[in-house]
C-alpha cells in the first residue's frame, strides 16, 4: 500500500472545560475518498480544524507526505496543499466569481492583477467542473449550489494534495449532488485525497472508500466502507443500540389510538381564528389541544416559522383572535407569551437562542429568571439543582454547569436551549427546527423528550424540515404553503408521500376527505372539514 | 387517505416570468442600478449633474469651467481625505481621527517652518508621523481588538490635544515654497486654472484607483469588507491589510493637512473640526457601503464634488447662511443611507 499523505498521531486539543480531542489518530491515502463519522460533539470539526491550521494542537503530531508539520494558520496549511471547503460557503459575495477562485493567487503582470488572465484561468477551472457561469459576475448573484462549486474550484486550483469537504451537500439538491460526486470522483482518480464529511449515510456509502469513526473526542476505529454494515456504523457512532426511534414512532401512534378511546377530544389549550400578520402569514385557524403535538410541515419559506413566531408572541398578529384556554388573549411580546406559559425556541440557535459566552447554568436559568423579574434572583442553590436536573434529564454533555455554551456541540446547545424553556414549565412549547444540524443520537433524545412532554400534558408545536420526523412525533399535522395554512389533518396513517403531495399542491385537499380521516369528528373548535377544504386565507 | 391525496388535480399554472418586450436593456439598466456595487455611484453621478445644472440655470455665471475646477481647488484636501477614508470604510472600519490629524499637520508645518526648517523635510516628517499614528491605530485595532470607532476616537483626541501643545494660537506660514505652492495657478486654457494641490490630489486618486482595483492588497481590502472570516479562511493576509488601511488613512490625512496648509497658509489648532465627518459623508454619498465591501474611490471623489457643488450653490445664493450646507449634506446623507439599504435589501 502507498504511504499515507496525511498522518495525524495522538492529536489532543483542549478547550476551557472541554477536551475536544483525546489522543486521536487519523490518516488519509492519496486517491481515496475518506469520511470522518461521528455524532455532533464527537470531534469531527475540531479534527478538521486541526488539520487545516485553524486550531493549534495541544498534543500529538501531524505528518504531511511523511514530514512533520506544524501549521501557523489556514494560509500555511493551504500552501502545504490542504484545501478546505467549509460547510457555510466561506467566500466573498461582494467580489466576482473569478476573484473568489483566485484571490491571493491572482495572475499578475507588472505588479497589477491581470484581470483577463484571471478570468481565463477561472473559466478553465469552472469548465473542469462543468459549470457554465460568467467568471466576471458577482458571486452573490449565484445560488448556494453554484457557490459551493466555486469554492471547490478555488480549492482545487492550488493543486491540493488533500481536499476537505465539510458537509458540502447540505444545501444541494439531488442533481447537484450527483454533479458534485462526479467532480469528487475525477479528483480522486487524479490522486487527491478527499475528506468528505456528511450527515447523509446514503452519500457516505455511495462515495467514500474508507471511514474513520470518532465518538466523544476519541477514536473508535478506521474501516473500509464496503466492509462496514450501516447498522454497525451507526452503533459505532452512537455507542448504543438505536432502536429508540422506532419505538417512539410506535408509541406515538399507540397514544393517538388511546386518545380516541379515552377522551372525546383533547381540551384546547390555544385556538386561533383568522389569526395572521400581513406579509408574514395569511390568517389561519389552528387549535392546539392539551398534550397534543402539532407538526408544522412545509417548505422553507412556506410560513412555518412565521406562524410559530406569531403563536410565540415574537411577532404581533395584526388580524384575528387568539384564545388561550378559552379566554381571548393578545400577545404583543415574547414576555407576555411567557407569562401565559408559551415558550418559543427559535430555529436560529446561535443568534436567537443560546448565549455563547454564558455558562450552561446561566443559559438554562435565563428565561425563568426573566420571568420572575430581575429583582427576585433565583437562589444559587436552586439554580444549581435546576441545572443539574436538566443536565441529567436531557443528557447534556459535558455534564458541567460551568462550561461555556460556545464550547458545546450543536446538539448539546439545543438541549441547553430546551432546558431553558422547560424550566419555565410551559403549557405550550413551540420548537422551530430543534433537530436541525444535530446528530442522530441527540435527535432521538430530543424526539423522545417531545413525546414524553406531550404525554404529560404539554402542548407542542413541532417544526422540522424532515417530514419523517414530523410524522413520527405529531398527532396532527398542519401543512403550510406560500404563507398559508393549507391543510390541518390528523396524523393517522399519513405517509410522507401524501404529506409531500399536500405541501407541493394543496389543491388536492379540495376533495372531500374520506370519513376515516377524522376519527375524532369535529373534536376541535372549528369544523375539521373546513380546515381541510378551504385554505384559511380565503377569508381575507 | 393516501389515495385521495395522490389524486392528480389540475396544477395551477406556474407563474412564468413575463416576457420582456422592452428587451434586456431595461433589465440590464435595472440590474446595474440595483447592484450594490455600481448603483449608488451612478445615482451620485446623476445627482451631481442634476445639481450642477440646477445651479447653472439659477445663477448667471455658474455654468463656467472655472466654477467646476474650483470644486477641485477648494476641496483638494478633502479629496485626499476621502481617498484614505474609502480604504478604511471598505474594510468595514471607520477613521474619526482624520480631521484632527489634518489640524495637527498644519500646526507642525507652521511651527517648524517658523523655526526655519526646510519645507521638504517638514512635509516628509509630517507624512511619516501621521503614517506612524495610523500604524499605531491599526495595531491597536488589530492586536487589542479595539473597535475602530474607539481607537480612532482616541487618536482624534490625541492629535487635537497635540495641536494645543504646539500652540494655542494661529501661526501663519510665510515660507516662500509654501507660499509659492499656494498662489501658483496652473493654466488649463483661457480663464481656466488649477492649483498644484489639485494635481497632487488627482495623483493620489489615480494611485488609489490602481491599488484598490488592481493589486492583491486592494482586493484583500474588499475581501475583508465582504467577510473577514472568509478572507482569513481563504488564506488572505487579513491582519496585515487591516493595519495597513489605517496607515493609508493616516498618510492621506497628513498629506491632506499639507494641502490644507497650502490652502490657508496657516496652522490653527481649531482648524478642520468635523472634517472627518465631511470625509465620511463624501465616501458614503459616493456609494461606499458603511459595512464595507462595496464602493469605489472615484465614487468618493464624486461625493466630495457633490458636497462642493452644494456649498458653491449656497455661496451663489448669497443670502443663505453657510450652515445650510450642513443641513443639505445631512439630508443628502440620510437619503443615501436609505437608498443603500433599499438597494442591498432588494438584492437579497
Amino acid at each position: 500500500m502507498t504511504e499515507p499523505v496525511v498522518e495525524m498521531t495522538d492529536i489532543t486539543i483542549t478547550f476551557p472545560g472541554v477536551k475536544a480531542l483525546d489522543s486521536v489518530s487519523f490518516r488519509m491515502f492519496p486517491g481515496e475518498v475518506h469520511s470522518l463519522m461521528g455524532e455532533n460533539g464527537a470531534g469531527k470539526s475540531t479534527l478538521i480544524k486541526a488539520l487545516t491550521g485553524v486550531y493549534a494542537i495541544d498534543g500529538g503530531t501531524i505528518r504531511l507526505g511523511g514530514e512533520t508539520v506544524s501549521f501557523s494558520g489556514p494560509a500555511h496549511a493551504q500552501a502545504a496543499g490542504i484545501s478546505t471547503v467549509y460547510q457555510e460557503v466561506n467566500l466573498l459575495p461582494n467580489l466576482s466569481v473569478a476573484e473568489n477562485i483566485l484571490l491571493g493567487r491572482e495572475p499578475r503582470r507588472f505588479g497589477s492583477i491581470d484581470g483577463r488572465a484571471m478570468r481565463r484561468r477561472a473559466a478553465e477551472l469552472l469548465d473542469g467542473l462543468n459549470l457554465d457561469i460568467d467568471p466576471g459576475s458577482l458571486l452573490g448573484s449565484h445560488s448556494l449550489a453554484v457557490q459551493q462549486l466555486v469554492a471547490i474550484a478555488r480549492a482545487i486550483n492550488v493543486n491540493a494534495k488533500v481536499l476537505i469537504l465539510d458537509e458540502p451537500t447540505s444545501s444541494l439538491d439531488a442533481d447537484e449532488v450527483a454533479e458534485l460526486f462526479r467532480v469528487i470522483r475525477s479528483l480522486r482518480d487524479s490522486g487527491v485525497a478527499i475528506l468528505f464529511v456528511s450527515h447523509f449515510l446514503d452519500q457516505i456509502y455511495e462515495i467514500t472508500d474508507r471511514l474513520t469513526v470518532l465518538r466523544n473526542g476519541q477514536l473508535v476505529g478506521e474501516y473500509l466502507t464496503e466492509e462496514l454494515l450501516r447498522i454497525d456504523l451507526v452503533h459505532k457512532m452512537i455507542g448504543k443500540e438505536i432502536t429508540a426511534l422506532d419505538e417512539i414512532g410506535k408509541r406515538a401512534h399507540a397514544a393517538t389510538g388511546a386518545a380516541v378511546a379515552d377522551e372525546p377530544g383533547l381540551p384546547a389549550f390555544a385556538a386561533t381564528h383568522d389569526y395572521g400578520r400581513k406579509g408574514a402569514i395569511e390568517p389561519f385557524d389552528l387549535t392546539i389541544g392539551e398534550g397534543e403535538v402539532v407538526g408544522l410541515a412545509g417548505l422553507l419559506g412556506s410560513g412555518r416559522t412565521e406562524l410559530a413566531r406569531i403563536l410565540g408572541g415574537i411577532d404581533r398578529a395584526d388580524a384575528g383572535t387568539l384564545q388561550i384556554e378559552g379566554k381571548p388573549t393578545r400577545l404583543r411580546t415574547p414576555r407576555q407569551a411567557i407569562s401565559k406559559r408559551i415558550a418559543y425556541s427559535s430555529e436560529n440557535r446561535r443568534s436567537e437562542g443560546i448565549i455563547d459566552d454564558l455558562t450552561v447554568r446561566d443559559n438554562i436559568v435565563l428565561a425563568l429568571q426573566a420571568d420572575r423579574g430581575w429583582f427576585r434572583p433565583i437562589p444559587k442553590k436552586r439554580q444549581e439543582e435546576l441545572t443539574q436536573s436538566y443536565i441529567q434529564a436531557l443528557n447534556i454533555r459535558p455534564a458541567n454547569p460551568d462550561a461555556l455554551v460556545r464550547n458545546l456541540s450543536g446538539g448539546n446547545q439545543q438541549k441547553v436551549l430546551l432546558a431553558r424553556w422547560l424550566a419555565i414549565a410551559p403549557r405550550l412549547l413551540i420548537l422551530d427546527e430543534p433537530t436541525r444540524g444535530i446528530d442522530i443520537g441527540a435527535k432521538a433524545e430530543i424526539q423522545k423528550l417531545v413525546y414524553t412532554l406531550a404525554e404529560n400534558g404539554m402542548s407542542v408545536v413541532f417544526i422540522s424540515a424532515e417530514l419523517e420526523e414530523v410524522l413520527r412525533l405529531s398527532h396532527r399535522v398542519a401543512v403550510l404553503r406560500d404563507r398559508r395554512l393549507v391543510a390541518d389533518i390528523e396524523n393517522d396513517g399519513l405517509t410522507v408521500d401524501a404529506l409531500l403531495a399536500l405541501i407541493a399542491d394543496g389543491s388536492v385537499a379540495d376533495e372531500a376527505p374520506p370519513p376515516d380521516a377524522h376519527p375524532f369528528g369535529p373534536a376541535y373548535d372549528e369544523p375539521a372539514t373546513e380546515s381541510l377544504t378551504s385554505p384559511a386565507g380565503d377569508l381575507r | 387517505m393516501t389515495a385521495t391525496l395522490d389524486t392528480p388535480s389540475p396544477r395551477p399554472q406556474a407563474p412564468t416570468p413575463a416576457p420582456a418586450p422592452r428587451g434586456s436593456l431595461f433589465d440590464r439598466l435595472r440590474d446595474v442600478l440595483t447592484s450594490p456595487k455600481s448603483g449608488p455611484v451612478l445615482v451620485t453621478a446623476v445627482l451631481f449633474v442634476v445639481v450642477f445644472v440646477i445651479g447653472g440655470v439659477r445663477y448667471p455665471g455658474f455654468f463656467s469651467g472655472q466654477v467646476f475646477l474650483n470644486l477641485f481647488v477648494d476641496n483638494s484636501y478633502l479629496i485626499v481625505l476621502a481617498v484614505g477614508m474609502t480604504f478604511v470604510i471598505l474594510t468595514g472600519g471607520i477613521d474619526l481621527s482624520v480631521g484632527a490629524v489634518v489640524a495637527v499637520s498644519t500646526m507642525i508645518a507652521a511651527s517648524l517652518l517658523q523655526t526655519g526648517w526646510s519645507p521638504g523635510v517638514v512635509i516628509a516628517l509630517i507624512l511619516v508621523l501621521t503614517s506612524v499614528l495610523g500604524l499605531l491605530v491599526g495595531l491597536m485595532i488589530h492586536v487589542f481588538k479595539v473597535q475602530p470607532f474607539i481607537a480612532t476616537l482616541a487618536a482624534m483626541f490625541l492629535a487635537r490635544g497635540l495641536c494645543y501643545v504646539i500652540s494655542k494660537d494661529s501661526i501663519s506660514i510665510s515660507e516662500p515654497t509654501f507660499v509659492a505652492l499656494a498662489v501658483t495657478r496652473i493654466p488649463l486654457g483661457p480663464g481656466l486654472s488649477i492649483t498644484p494641490s489639485v494635481v497632487i490630489a488627482l495623483v493620489v486618486v489615480v494611485i488609489a484607483v490602481w491599488v484598490l482595483g488592481f493589486t492583491r492588497f486592494g482586493r484583500t481590502v474588499y475581501a475583508i469588507g465582504g467577510s473577514e472570516q472568509s478572507g482569513m479562511l481563504m488564506g488572505l493576509p487579513v491582519a496585515r491589510t487591516k493595519v495597513i488601511v489605517y496607515v493609508v488613512s493616516g498618510f492621506c490625512s497628513g498629506l491632506a493637512g499639507v494641502l490644507f496648509s497650502f490652502y490657508t497658509l496657516s496652522g490653527y489648532p481649531l482648524t478642520a473640526v468635523g472634517t472627518e465627518l465631511d470625509a465620511i459623508a463624501a465616501v458614503v454619498i459616493g456609494g461606499t457601503l458603511l459595512t464595507g465591501g462595496y464602493g469605489f474611490v472615484l465614487g468618493s471623489v464624486l461625493g466630495v464634488l457633490v458636497l462642493g457643488v452644494i456649498q458653491t450653490i449656497i455661496t451663489f445664493e448669497g443670502t443663505l447662511s453657510s450652515w445650510w450646507t450642513k443641513i443639505f449634506i445631512g439630508a443628502l446623507l440620510l437619503v443615501f443611507i436609505i437608498l443603500q439599504k433599499v438597494l442591498t435589501s432588494r438584492r437579497r
